[in-house]
């Protein structure tokens, strides 16, 4: 069987049916990784013993019917930046050095429970800052679609993995569309959660009140399935939300009959948007349309505070988060330094990237004395405005679909060159992160050049089964998430 | 232009973050620009808002005071750059 | 010039609950070093903080009881600075919503003045942990045990002005927080801490000086010292011309001195923002009325009741409502034997010697009320005397919990000997030992009455009834 073409459901399917073994699976993953991940460079660490291991266990535990999910025996790869017993976890970043984490985050425990089995860790932007998984201390990940241009960020190998078919399926985070964009830059397709769907236990923290752990998949129906493994209440996560979950695989119908969907008219008149993507996005609506669903114009009006108001946010944030990184408990230290203010220098100023750098010095400066009201609370109040402003929309629509960049992905070292434009082109994805909502990447279509452009469905806080359905709504009737690059 | 070399050699400062002359100017001139874009704030009126830091209303997310096992040292300990047996080390703290 | 001390006080207490704030970890105190850590309070990355409920059930209760208003809705923040026993390098805290404010505690000073201190605000936070520096080298060694234990701060408005208000009030909250059952406030354990805030200026100007933070006291004696010793320093350097630094100083017991602590390298902006990682807390109506109706009876109720209820003069009332320990004893002793007079007896004659000269903590006192009413009842009935009564005590006191009072005045002999013709015996085996005294009673030297009753007690061993004794001694001299 042609394992690597399969999906992640097709895959437990076939292990279950006694087609495939895990441990056929695992190896077939972990040789694609070995002939393609040099163009690629989507993992940091692949974990081939430990993998080809846990396969074997699952085969056995399937066999004895002790494991019956759907995702029973299927390989995954994991973002960096979410801790795995005792395997190496980098956020990319030289600052963490060698750090393997005492214990599992939440989602590699419940996967585990669940059967699948981790094959490696990642690649990413450093700390999940950026949009292009150029700024990782272990050198960029390659689209596959193009190996000349950047995957997206800052979830990259989460996605080229995907594209490249070096992985079935991935797990990534998401702080403002770093699961949404690579999955459109590369292709395939990727689910932000509500936040506070999936525990954040275990995510190396970027900023805490946006970040939020998702699937990245061939198609919407596994990032279903792994939705359902990995949602729910955690009791170490305090802001992991205590509701009554819908069961996202069961839940797929395809039916979008009568569904209200709106067409943000401030994002399609954006400067910059790219008019193949304005197109290809609006003809999902049409799609969607044709199957029943109504569509009609709505009116985001604070496109324009979204992005200022995301980077105060989310670089304050990670200002405190990444202060724990000092050279004293674990990662790297400094070879030389004079004192204990000295240690804390030079391993922060050698342990960090430069936009890594960037974001703490932003963080620390809007969060300081005399600026803090002007940014860091201002920012805030621009956070409850746009809250409201999505609760009035999904009190009228049912999703909203809109870009998820404005362009196709960038050549390899452009969009660095200029970071403020690297930050406005985060318009489509960050409110998303600001407002908690679920969001979903879809491909639509392919540019003139050939490289993949993605839709965005967002939907109202906690109607992540829905946002999905449409998504697999809109896959039933098209072939773009069909479509993989040749990695050469 | 509201960051100036000495505002980035504050924030560097506390940050414990050193920059290089270079490196300071680099700094200087893209937290200018992005600190310059972030005016466009000023024109939406949020008088009258609440800061929201929380997104959604829940509250009283706590645990009941159970004691459950410590980990072992050495595991808390494993990745500390430099270690005792017993504890971390850094530079002495007193004269 | 006639200088007036200002003083505010920041007081850290810890809160007595089984784990820590954010965390499983006990919060038992001593321990090897990070043996009581886990990855959430050694900061591991992706770790997070999930509040302990009793954490804030206690906070609660202190606001409560300190006459607060309780904030109905809020929240923690982060404090923002690098250092070694702060392993996140951000202490979660409260800082722009607390959950108590505007409260007041009245207090009576040693001298019987009365004041009332005014409460800023209290909130909730984590400790730090332990920094154990070499004494040979130049490394410092982090413990983590304690990080993550749950603190109050109790922030007063600048209203103390001598030493002994401070001490007051100190003691005001120890006692207050024993009541609660939150805190046992050990200044020596470090689970009671007292940063004092100390300016000088004229008597009488309204204006407030420049200030100094005296950090490191850890009793009530070195409290003393380090405010005499800061206020006089300060009152020195302004008659000298010279201007006081705002600045945070070390208190030093060995050398009976302040140190200015190193200014650090840049001014503190501690950057607090909105925790992310932990929702908002809400407090409802019926939790606050639930609480207070719960209010155990504290120090200053209990004074007023042992005097109208038993009779206890209001100075011994202090002393044994001053400890929660000492009242429960007291109280559980009484309502055995109903005899609060003599239970009062053996508290301020007995355990405040133990107390006084060999340094019992009241918490520690292991006497258990039903041996104690036992034998009060024996003393009360005269089956010993009070001579004998203390070494009965003394041994029922340090003993262990097989310790039987009957036996052991069986044992040893103890009990009071009330047989009339005994005591006779020995008085006229006394009269015959001692003729000279005899003849000088004769003569009219009545004074060598009290001769011949201590001879007879030493006779009888100290067990005679010292009544009988007294009799028999007259009926014989009057025979005479």
């Amino acid at each position: 069987m042609d394992i690597l073409n399969m999906t992640a459901l097709e895959i437990g399917s076939a292990i279950k049916e006694g087609k495939i073994t895990s441990v056929e699976a695992t190896k077939a993953v972990l040789e694609a990784a070995k002939s393609v991940d040099e163009a690629i460079n989507a993992y940091i660490t692949i974990c081939s013993a430990e993998a080809l291991a846990k396969a074997a266990e699952a085969d056995k535990k399937i066999a004895a019917g002790e494991l019956k999910g759907p995702l029973a025996g299927v390989p995954i790869a994991i973002k960096d930046n979410i801790c795995t017993k005792g395997v190496k976890t980098t956020c990319a970043s030289k600052i963490l050095g060698d750090f393997a984490p005492v214990y599992n985050a939440t989602v590699v425990e419940k996967l585990e429970a669940e059967g699948a089995v981790v094959v490696g860790k990642l690649n990413m932007d450093e700390f999940a800052m950026g949009s292009t998984s150029e700024t990782s201390y272990y050198g960029a990940t390659k689209n596959p679609w193009d190996t000349n241009k950047v995957p997206g960020g800052s979830s990259g190998g989460a996605a080229a993995a995907v594209a490249a078919k070096e992985a079935i399926c991935s797990l990534g985070s998401d702080t403002g569309g770093s699961i949404r964009q690579p999955a459109a830059y590369c292709g395939v397709t990727g689910f932000k959660p509500t936040y506070g769907t999936v525990s954040r236990f275990g995510l190396i923290a970027y900023a805490s009140s946006l970040d939020q752990i998702g699937p990245v998949a061939k198609d919407v129906a596994d990032c279903a399935a792994i939705m359902d493994v990995i949602k729910g209440k955690d009791s170490y996560d305090g802001t992991s939300l205590d509701v009554e979950y819908p069961e996202y695989l069961k839940s797929l119908n395809g039916d979008v009959k009568g569904l209200k969907i709106g067409l943000p008219t401030e994002c399609f008149k954006t400067d910059g948007l790219d008019p193949e993507v304005s197109e290809k996005v609006k003809a999902v609506a049409d799609t969607l349309k044709a199957m029943g669903a109504e569509v009609e114009e709505v009116s985001l009006p604070f496109l324009d505070y979204v992005i200022p108001a995301y980077y105060i946010i989310a670089a304050a944030e990670a200002s405190s988060n990444l202060s724990r990184f000092d050279g004293v408990k674990y990662g790297f230290r400094a070879a030389d330094y004079d004192g204990l203010v000295d240690l804390y220098n030079a391993t922060r100023s050698e342990g960090f990237g430069n936009e890594v750098k960037k974001r703490i010095l932003l963080g620390t400066f809007v969060l300081s004395s005399g600026y803090y009201d002007a940014y860091y609370r201002k920012a805030l109040k621009v956070k409850a405005v746009i809250k409201q402003k999505f609760d009035e929309i999904f009190s009228k629509f049912d999703c909203i679909i809109c870009p998820v960049a404005p362009s196709t992905a960038p050549l390899i070292g452009k969009s660095l060159a200029d970071p403020l434009k690297m930050y406005l082109s985060d318009i489509f994805t960050v409110s998303v992160n600001i407002a908690g909502l679920p969001g979903l990447s879809v491909p639509c279509g392919f540019d003139k050049s050939g490289m993949p452009i993605g839709a965005q469905i967002i939907g109202a806080t906690l109607s992540d089964a829905k946002v999905l359905n449409i998504g697999y709504a809109y896959q039933q009737s098209t072939e773009f998430h069909k479509s993989f690059p040749e990695v050469k | 232009m509201l960051i100036t070399k000495e505002l980035v050699e504050y924030v560097a400062e506390l940050s414990r973050i050193k920059l290089d002359e270079q490196s300071a100017e680099k700094m200087e001139k893209e937290l200018g620009a992005i600190v310059e874009y972030m005016e466009v704030l000023n024109k939406l009126d949020t008088d009258g808002v609440e800061p929201l830091s929380h997104v959604f209303n829940i509250t009283n997310v706590m645990r009941e005071d159970e004691v459950k096992e410590s980990y072992d040292r050495a595991d808390i300990l494993k990745n500390a750059p430099e270690r005792t047996d017993e504890t971390f080390v850094v530079p002495k703290t007193v004269e | 010039m006639e200088w007036e001390i200002v003083m505010g006080l920041e007081v850290h207490v810890e809160l007595a609950t089984k784990t820590k704030i954010f965390c499983s970890c006990t919060t038992e105190f001593g321990g090897a070093p990070n043996t009581h850590c886990c990855p959430v309070c050694t900061g591991m990355p992706g770790t997070l903080p999930v509040l302990n409920k009793k954490v804030l059930e206690y906070a609660v209760k202190a606001g409560l009881a300190l006459n607060c208003d309780i904030t109905r809705y809020n929240k923690f923040d982060r404090k923002n600075y690098f250092y070694p026993d702060l392993p996140k390098a951000y202490q979660i805290s409260q800082l722009y919503l607390p959950f108590a404010r505007d409260g007041h505690v009245d207090l009576i000073t040693r001298s019987g003045k009365e004041k009332t201190v005014r409460i800023h605000e209290i909130h909730m936070e984590e400790d730090a942990g332990k920094l154990i520096h070499s004494a040979f080298g130049d490394a410092t060694f982090p413990d983590y045990n304690r990080c993550g234990v749950p603190l109050i701060e109790i922030v007063s408005e600048p209203d103390f002005r001598t030493s002994e208000e401070v001490i007051a009030y100190l003691e005001k909250l120890k006692t207050t927080f024993e009541y609660l059952g939150i805190s046992d406030c050990k200044m020596q354990e470090g689970s009671m801490r007292a940063d004092v805030n100390l300016s000088v200026r004229p008597k009488g100007s309204e204006e407030f000086g420049t200030r100094t933070e005296m950090k490191n006291i850890n009793s009530f004696k070195a409290i003393e010292r380090a405010i005499a010793f800061e206020s006089a320093r300060q009152i020195e350097a302004i008659e000298k011309g010279e201007k006081i630094v705002q600045e945070t100083r070390r208190w030093d017991d060995n050398k009976g001195k302040t140190f200015a602590m190193r200014s650090k390298e840049n001014a503190q902006d501690y950057r607090y923002f909105p925790e992310p990682d932990i929702p908002p807390i809400s407090i409802e109506e019926s939790t606050i009325a639930e609480y207070t109706a719960a209010m155990p009876e504290f120090a200053g109720e209990k004074v007023v009741r042992y005097g109208e209820e038993f009779g206890i003069a209001k100075a011994d009332a202090e002393i044994i409502a001053g400890s929660k320990y000492l009242a429960k004893l007291f109280e559980e002793t009484v309502a055995i034997c109903n005899n609060p007079k003599e239970v009062r007896y053996w508290i301020m004659m007995q355990i405040m010697y133990f107390m006084n000269e060999r340094g019992v903590a009241p918490e520690d006192i292991k006497l258990d009320p039903k041996k104690f009413a036992q034998f009060v009842n024996i003393v009360a009935a005269d089956r010993i005397n009070k001579q004998t009564g203390k070494t009965v005590f003394e041994a029922m006191f340090f003993g262990d919990d097989s310790f039987d009072v009957e036996a052991y005045i069986k044992e040893n002999g103890l009990e009071q000997v009330d047989d009339s013709e005994a005591i006779r015996e020995a008085v006229k085996a006394i009269f015959a030992l001692n003729p000279a005294t005899v003849e000088q009673y004769k003569a009219g030297q009545t004074k060598v009455v009290g001769f011949f009753v201590g001879q007879v007690m030493r006779e009888m061993r100290g067990k005679a009834k010292p009544d009988t004794v007294n009799k028999v001694v007259a009926e014989e001299l009057s025979k005479l």
